[in-house]
């Protein structure tokens, strides 16, 4: 079994389909491109592809992952990928296999890069550690977003409430909060940027609405970046385009 | 004309499933509007997963778009989260191709599949801002269109749909482009509306009520007239000769989010002669005209390539009954391919030994559930609706489903069928007894589930004079059922809603009256009545009380041979002759054979429209067992009298 890691993007009206969603539009691309795409076992196979952090519905993102395992016996000495399917017996590189995908998926997701990976990576659920966000609200000024900044910056607790299997539990998710800033005017009202902890869960910048604007509503939110720990340094899964990484996992101040 | 996306996209977060009204699908299109094209808006008045794959609603799309003086565009009704905001924040209802407001199209057309989404028409066209009546709107309101099954009674619906397509649309939809894109050219003067659908009113297979004058007799319906010498006073429903010309899907939608049916669907066959009295769709779309088996291998093939499904259902009313379907199994089941991941669902199968054989061909290793529609407990009540399976083939069938690795079977039944008794009911339980002790033979986990539907009598079908059984006679039935069950683990018996089955039986009869009816449901907030959490028989039975109608008149009254019917002046092709004379045979208890295979008894289908069934194979399929129970003579008098209201139809 050689497995691939694939970054893409979600951005526009297609961001309005759940994590359920996303499974069977890649199953399907999957299918319409012909990959070689190892099954699983038992009475209904399905493609062995195992997704990243789910994204909540309507949140767009420059930085989703998935890894796709195929069987090694259609992979050859270069790395080069040979398909059995709709684009049968010719052999494709990842870029080309790259440029099938985006066309095959839905517009708005493109594929943006494909690695190899060595050996048997952790599930990319189990190895994010902090998504960096990007996100708006809507009809609020620069002036008082710094001053919402600074106070939750600021606070000890930041507690909220959530159901959760029907119970209601409430939880401090202040050690969650990493960095946040005000980036500057976005196309709603004011645009922030923060590093969230994606462990033990995954913080949603929804949940900081009721410290920083209570009486506003959220606008789009983008989720740029993820990052799992390499050697004790936060990386991306494949690493992209030169971003500076979150300092530290420790909270900011 | 402005896109309404960048207002609806903030209410979205607060929506469940907001992925329903994005578009976006594989296959969507996005027309560009100019003056010189007629704007379709195709309205499935249910949600998008129940309204999606709607194939009659695709195959317009395609065949409007491709058109060079038309443009189409879909929308479904948003689900009640959303159309509270819309309500909030005043969005109209929207396209969901170009996201444009309904009320920017020229012509608006539902797809009018059940009763119980009558209601949810108004909802439309209130959120269009479109008046609901059509006497209400002018030249600067959409021209608003109903086709499928259920306008083969169309009166409940007259006052607000402006014209009724009867039958197929392939072809008519051009004609009605015509006439309104030649109204949109001379430029939509004051006052000519009128005149407009008075010219739609003479295309073949078009229906518009504002023509004709409807006149009673107290409570008596005595006719419905045209109101002009051209206007026909029966309007025949439209028929397409052959499937081949009209290979559409061509390019089936693929939702991005979840919808019922989520698969690719190829239509093998339309129409169907099997002959089960109940059944509206068999009645209505005959002759049978079958898809030529090349042409199916090719959609199947290329729309599996195209959407990256991994399943194609073959649809029609009667699958196994295809020519081809052998073929067409094993050459997708063998393509290489499809590496063997493909599977094939077969909806609608008969219940016999050649089904069993063809689920076990394409049935993955896994073997859980088989679903049969016996429709009736005992054979005698098989031969009153002409469901000609006897005991032996139905309890064959079965263990030959059981002795094949299946472990669960589905049965569906229909109850308060015409002179239907307890011992029938009764036995719908017993069969289902049965089909567990063959079982039990097989496997240890043998489970039978039974599901209960109360019978509601439709137009153009033999049964369309019997008084439906009323809700508490139905409940009285499926107890029945129950009891001789009950206790028994490996039985389980579902039903369907009696009182649903009672607003169903309101207007699936009903005549033009109904039309304040459904308006007061819906004005007392009743959408979404086919679905049970939303489902209100309070609703009609004030809304009937209200228009000092009967219910009992409508439903449960037994109609008379003499009686004029809501739907006389709509043709479906059906000889009036021949659905009396098929009752009456009913009553008597003889079937009809299935006339694809023995000598026509000229029902009219084919006759009226001088074409005929076309089928590949001049036998019947192997091992079809309908038709073989016909030396089986008649069970004799039932306990019935015909068009007697007070008769012991009960």
């Amino acid at each position: 079994m050689i497995r691939f890691r694939v970054r893409f993007d979600k951005h526009g009206k297609i961001r309005f389909t759940s994590h359920r969603d996303m499974a069977r539009i890649w199953e399907r691309a999957i299918r319409k491109v012909g990959l070689p795409v190892a099954y699983t076992e038992g009475f209904t196979p399905r493609p062995r592809i195992s997704f990243g952090l789910a994204l909540p519905t309507g949140y767009a993102s420059d930085g989703e992952y998935l890894d796709i395992a195929m069987d090694e016996s259609v992979v050859g000495a270069d790395g080069a990928v040979s398909g059995t399917g709709v684009a049968s017996e010719t052999s494709i590189d990842l870029i080309q296999m790259r440029e099938q995908l985006s066309r095959a998926l839905p517009v708005g997701m493109n594929v943006q890069a494909i690695e190899m990976i060595e050996g048997r990576p952790g599930s990319l659920q189990e190895e994010v550690v902090i998504c960096t966000w990007r996100f708006e609200i809507r009809e609020l000024g620069d002036i008082e977003a710094r001053g919402a900044v600074a106070d939750v910056l600021a606070a000890d607790r930041l507690m909220v409430t959530r159901q959760r299997k029907g119970r209601e539990t409430t939880e401090d998710i202040r050690p969650a909060v990493l960095s946040l800033a005000v980036k500057g005017e976005g196309e709603t009202g004011v645009e922030l940027e923060a590093d969230l902890a994606a462990k033990p869960r995954l913080v949603r910048p929804s949940e900081l609405m009721a410290y920083l604007a209570p009486d506003h509503e959220l606008g789009p939110v983008t989720r740029t970046h993820q990052w799992i720990e390499q050697d004790g340094a936060p990386r991306e899964p494949i690493p992209g385009p030169a971003t500076p990484a979150p300092r530290a996992q420790r909270r900011a101040s | 004309m402005n896109s309404l996306w960048s207002r609806l996209e903030p209410l979205l977060p607060r929506v469940q499933k907001p992925a329903r009204y994005i578009g976006c699908e594989d296959g969507a299109q996005q027309p560009v509007h100019a003056p010189d094209k007629v704007a379709w808006l195709l309205a499935y008045p249910d949600t998008y997963e129940v309204g999606l794959p709607n194939q009659g609603l695709q195959i317009l799309y395609e065949i409007l778009n491709e058109r060079d003086d038309a443009l189409a565009e879909r929308t479904y009704l948003p689900w009640t989260d959303l159309i509270a905001e819309m309500r909030r924040v005043g969005l109209p209802l929207f396209s969901v191709d170009n996201h444009l407001p309904a009320s920017a199209f020229d012509i608006v057309a539902f797809n009018l599949s059940s009763e119980l989404v009558y209601t949810n028409v108004l909802e439309c066209l209130d959120l269009a801002g479109v008046p609901l009546r059509g006497r209400d709107r002018d030249e600067r309101h959409p021209v608003v269109g109903a086709g499928g099954h259920a306008v083969f009674n169309p009166e409940p619906m007259a006052d607000f749909i402006d014209f009724f397509v009867i039958g197929d649309g392939e072809e008519v939809v051009a004609e009605i482009t015509e006439v309104v894109g030649e109204w949109l050219r001379v430029g939509r003067p004051a006052g000519s509306r009128r005149e407009m659908l008075r010219q739609l009113a003479v295309v073949p297979g078009v229906y518009v009520p504002a023509m004709y004058e409807v006149e009673y007799d107290g409570p008596d319906l005595v006719g419905v007239h045209p109101r002009h010498s051209e206007i026909p006073e029966v309007v025949e429903k439209r028929t397409v000769a052959d499937l081949a010309d009209w290979p559409y899907p061509r390019n089936q939608l693929v939702p991005m989010t979840e919808v019922v049916h989520d698969r690719l669907n190829v239509e093998v066959f339309r129409g169907c002669t099997r002959g089960c009295r109940f059944c509206q769709a068999g009645m209505i779309t005959r002759p049978v005209r079958e898809r030529p088996l090349e042409q199916v291998r090719t959609m199947v093939g290329e729309g599996l390539a195209r959407t990256g499904y991994d399943e194609v259902a073959l649809t029609s009313l009667s699958t196994a009954d295809f020519s081809g379907i052998e073929d067409v199994v094993s050459g997708t089941i063998d393509d290489p391919l499809n590496c063997g991941r493909v599977t094939i669902s077969l909806p609608s199968l008969r219940v016999d030994a050649f089904t069993v054989g063809l689920a076990a061909k394409i049935g993955s290793a896994r073997r859980t559930g088989l679903t049969f529609a016996p429709e009736a407990g005992t054979w005698r009540m098989r031969q009153i609706i002409n469901k000609m399976i006897t005991e032996e083939d139905l309890l064959a069938t079965v263990e030959s489903a059981y002795a094949s690795g299946w472990s669960r079977m589905k049965l569906y039944f229909l109850t308060g069928l015409p002179s239907e008794m307890d011992d029938d009911t009764e036995g719908i339980a017993e069969l289902a007894r049965r089909v567990v002790e063959i079982g039990l033979e097989h496997t240890r986990k043998a489970s039978v589930t039974v599901s209960l539907g109360g019978f509601v009598p439709k137009a153009h079908t033999p049964f369309q004079w019997f008084g439906q059984n009323g809700p508490e006679e139905l409940q009285r039935k499926i107890n029945l059922v129950r009891n001789v069950v009950r206790g028994e683990k490996r039985v389980k018996v579902k039903w369907h809603d009696p009182h649903a089955s009672l607003a169903e039986g309101i207007t699936s009869r009903g005549d033009r009256r109904l039309g304040r009816v459904i308006e007061r449901v819906w004005r007392a907030g009743g959408v979404f009545q086919e679905w049970s959490e939303h489902f209100d028989i309070r609703l009609w039975r004030d809304a009937m009380e209200a228009e000092g109608l009967s219910i009992d008149w409508y439903v449960t009254r037994h109609r008379e041979e003499t009686e004029v019917l809501p739907w006389d002046h709509i043709g479906a092709g059906l000889h009036r002759d021949f659905l009396w004379q098929d009752w009456t045979d009913a009553l008597a208890g003889f079937g009809v054979p299935d006339c694809r295979w023995t000598p026509c008894y000229d029902c009219g289908a084919c006759t009226e429209f001088g074409i005929e069934h076309i089928v590949a194979s001049p036998v019947p399929p192997a091992g079809g067992s309908q038709g073989t129970g016909q030396g089986i003579p008649g069970v004799g008098a039932v306990p019935v009298s015909i068009g007697r209201p007070e008769g012991g139809f009960r």
